[in-house]
């Protein structure tokens, strides 16, 4: 299973999905009315780390994190 | 070094330490920055969220940065609450001569604002409301739009 966390302002609790690559994410989210308004500003990273292309591969156990825009300071 | 606090920072004392820490270090130049929350719009304060995993790796690649130019950085952030006329972030700038420093703390100030996973909320009649207006989308974002 893959953990998707929503960071910061995005109220939505967890998922835990069975997928394989971040295209499966982009569809599933892009369906879900709590988060597809955020998709378009948000950073995604994969273990801590960001990623810049969806061509990564998913491994049972991943954490993906979805950044909304920031401010600090 | 990176540091969080729950609240407020305790700006005289960090500075303190900091300069306490370095005095023997023989850098020539020590500048901090020190943001403090303004009366505006109404507001009783900010409030932050901080998501510290990737916030350390983030300091770490800027650390490395500031080590290829001879200098040090360090930084602290507050989560949660803030109130009016009280500090939540304090990033400062070791160097051996000034004009490190000062060109450094200015790209790693902004740089700060726009790619640090940190959010920002006014705290404003009891709630607590994302400051979606100032705040600023990391590089790359909308992969999965």
């Amino acid at each position: 299973m893959i953990r998707v966390d929503f960071l910061g302002p995005i109220q939505k609790e967890a998922l835990e999905l069975d997928i394989t690559n971040l295209n499966e994410l982009a569809i599933i989210l892009q369906s879900d009315t709590e988060v597809s308004n955020w998709l378009e500003s948000c950073a995604v990273a994969l273990n801590d780390t960001l990623v810049t292309s969806l061509e990564v591969p998913l491994k049972d156990g991943d954490k993906i994190s979805l950044l909304p825009p920031v401010c600090g300071g | 070094m990176l540091s969080l606090y729950d609240g407020s920072l305790d700006v005289p004392t960090i500075l303190k330490e900091w300069y306490e820490e370095e005095a023997r270090s023989n850098y020539g130049a020590y500048i901090p920055f020190v943001g403090t929350v303004r009366s505006e719009d109404g507001i009783d304060g900010l409030s932050f969220d901080v998501y510290e995993p990737i916030l350390e790796s983030w300091f770490s690649s800027w650390q490395k940065k500031a080590e290829k130019k001879g200098a040090k950085i360090k930084m602290a952030h507050s989560k949660g609450d803030v109130l009016l006329h009280e500090s939540s972030y304090i990033a400062a700038v070791f160097s051996p001569k000034r004009r490190v420093a000062l060109e450094f703390i200015d790209e790693f100030v902004e740089a700060f604002k726009s790619s640090a996973p940190i959010w920002k909320y006014d705290l404003k009649d009891g709630k607590r409301i994302y400051a979606k207006d100032r705040s600023t989308a990391i590089a790359g974002s909308g992969l999965l739009a």
